[in-house]
């Protein structure tokens, strides 16, 4: 298993460097002056950009600035943002607890409705349960999901007044932030209702985003399902006699789920492409707005920040999911 | 697989190439046409390649003119509604309908324009990697591996960022992003291919290695190659939808459907129609070409040929 893990590394770690290649190159790709992207200053005087381009080391050669900016990196340095002025690692951890709690709740929704879906399906294979579950799930998985949210507003939030359009919590409600989970946080802090409010601006955003994930796993499921039901082990489960739940829930569930567990943890890089999306509709403060919002802010330090924090944590995310796909099946290890 | 085998041996005499060529998409057909959805597809995306290329002829008004008397108009049916605005107008007065039709040849433009942009350079460099591996394809991986790392739409809103906001950075943008996913397609089934027989016969024959590479080995690879092709021609024209929607790929007035989806977000409340029925007609495009994708699968891959 060790052995594993270091081969996975050593695979892992040139990637990472060439990663961050391209996010510290990016805002030297841009057109115009790096030293007025980086300060974010438009006119200036020789004097004051000879001034600003030695104070961001900009004057000298490529290499030792890309040196200098991966130090940075490896000791928690991404630089600061032109609009704020804030480290950019301080507003990525305020934000990111945000995400997190959007994608967790997405990836509970998308595993609890989407496995037992599929495995039904597969059981039921051509009936019409198997059918029309088949159908929905290809809606979902060909949904513009920048839409579905609109449209869930316009039912949710317009017609029924059911949940509200935007935020993480009622403005009425205030509290410490403790675990930067609004719906840990609500219920520590004791307040009535809180807690209700929370879960009500989760719910939508959360089915959107969990829309794309839930077909995908539905489909892997069920495909997964059917070839592992047709193998001599699970014959031999039935003449034995086991009831078909056993058969199922034991002996084709468990090796069937194998697969389905790395398309899980495929997701999660798809989870922040659909945060992007996700936040942004709902305005909810997470990482994926924040991207946007410095797109159009012009916000170049931030991008370039949040570039490689967003891909290095996908690629810890890839690396554990390899770890438990190599925990599950021993036979990848090698 | 053995029932193939014995079917090309007992046929009585070896086919002409265009002979074959019939034989071989007649199967395809008899594999594609069973895939009810897969036929329902393919002719919902045959009518939406007729309704972009007639566009002029069959929009009842100029996508652009705007009806200063007509803003925010309801669907024919509803009350309120006018019969010349059947899907009622936008916020400045433009006919939904026109715009719509005529937003379907930016997404299929999307879709052949992105498509063709990452196969053509993803089954380019993914032969080099797996013909000549080494140093090559390992560099050539690792980059591909970077590309992989990002989350598409990240890096594509990024690279929009960098390029500028518009839909042909946008389109190039997309491109990138998918153009990993036939790289590796490519370079696995070059490898496997790489070491048969008849690849061997060819280089003994004295084929060279551009010959070998694109005229021996690529034509036994198309079938994953297809279906790939198919699924990023849907996720292209969500992708640059969803760029569209967050104002960085195709710019107003452009009737794109993604476009006109950012236009109109903040009348959702007010106006439903404005909202519901571009996204509508991106739903549609996707959903027919995945499943006409599912089909194309089934078709294709011998392994799941019921024989």
């Amino acid at each position: 298993m060790f052995g594993f893990l270091l081969r996975r590394l050593a695979v892992l770690i040139p990637t990472f460097i060439g990663v961050s290649i391209i996010a510290f190159s990016f805002i030297r790709l841009l057109p115009g002056d790096p030293v007025a992207l980086l300060s974010g200053e438009r006119v200036m005087s020789p004097e004051r950009h000879a001034q600003i381009s030695a104070q961001l080391g900009l004057d000298r050669p490529l290499v030792v600035q890309y040196l200098d900016y991966l130090g940075g990196v490896v000791t928690g340095d991404f630089g600061s943002s032109i609009v704020s002025k804030s480290p950019i690692l301080d507003q990525f951890l305020a934000l990111f607890p945000a995400t997190v709690e959007l994608s967790l709740c997405a990836i509970f929704l998308a595993v609890i409705i989407g496995i037992p879906a599929g495995v039904i399906a597969a059981i039921k294979r051509g009936s019409f349960f198997d059918q029309s579950l088949m159908g929905i799930a290809l809606v979902g998985y060909s949904m513009p999901i920048f839409w579905w949210g609109l449209l869930l507003i316009i039912l949710f939030s317009g017609i029924l007044q059911w949940t509200p359009v935007s935020g993480r919590i009622s403005l009425m409600y205030f509290f410490p932030q403790v675990t930067g989970f609004m719906l840990i946080d609500s219920l520590l802090s004791g307040q009535k209702g809180a807690f209700m409010s929370a879960l009500s601006h989760l719910a939508l955003p959360s089915i959107v985003l969990a829309t794309i994930p839930l077909a995908v796993i539905a489909r892997q499921t069920r495909s997964a399902m059917l070839e592992v039901l047709s193998e001599d082990y699970v014959r031999t489960a039935r003449a034995k006699g086991l009831s078909p739940f056993r058969v199922v829930g034991v002996h084709a569930l468990r090796n069937a789920m194998i697969p389905v567990i790395t398309t899980i943890g495929l997701q999660i890089g798809v989870m922040l492409a659909g945060a992007i999306l996700t936040e942004t509709i709902f305005s909810w403060p997470g990482i994926g707005k924040w991207m946007v919002d410095s797109v159009f802010r012009r916000d170049y330090p931030v991008i370039q920040g949040g570039l490689l924090l967003i891909a290095g944590i996908i690629m810890i995310v890839n690396l554990i999911v390899d770890l438990l796909y190599g925990l599950i099946n021993p036979r990848i290890r090698h | 697989m053995a029932d193939t085998i014995n079917d090309i041996d007992s046929s009585p005499e070896v086919l002409s190439s265009a002979a074959l060529r019939r034989q071989m998409f007649k199967e395809f057909w008899f594999y594609f046409s069973e895939n009810r959805g897969a036929v329902i597809g393919l002719f919902v995306f045959i009518a939406l390649v007729l309704v972009a290329i007639f566009a002029p002829l069959i929009a009842p008004h100029s996508p652009f003119q705007q009806y200063r008397d007509a803003v925010l108009l309801p669907p024919a049916w509803l009350e309120g509604g006018n019969t010349s605005y059947l899907l009622g107008t936008d916020p400045v007065g433009r006919d939904i309908l026109s715009r719509l039709i005529y937003g379907s040849q930016y997404s299929l433009f999307i879709g052949v324009f992105v498509t063709t942009l990452s196969l053509t350079s993803g089954i380019l460099i993914g032969v080099i990697a797996g013909y000549y591996r080494g140093w090559i394809d390992t560099a050539i991986m690792r980059l591909m591996d970077i590309i992989l790392a990002f989350p598409s739409l990240l890096l594509a809103l990024v690279l929009v960022a960098i390029l500028g906001p518009g839909l042909t950075n946008g389109m190039i943008a997309i491109a990138l992003v998918l153009q990993p996913h036939f790289v590796r397609l490519t370079r696995a089934a070059v490898m496997a291919e790489k070491t048969r027989d008849y690849v061997t016969a060819a280089r003994l024959a004295g084929a060279g290695p551009l010959r070998l590479m694109f005229r021996t080995i690529l034509p036994n690879c198309t079938a994953p190659l297809i279906v790939q092709a198919t699924l990023s021609f849907s996720n292209a024209i969500l992708d640059a939808a969803a760029l569209g929607f967050l104002g960085m790929g195709a710019q107003p007035p452009a009737p794109e459907w993604g476009t006109m989806l950012a236009e109109a977000r903040e009348f959702i409340l007010r106006a439903w129609w404005v909202v519901t029925f571009p996204g509508l007609a991106i739903l549609i495009t996707v959903l027919a070409i995945n499943l006409m994708g599912d089909g194309l699968r089934d078709a294709l891959d011998p392994k799941l040929k019921r024989s």
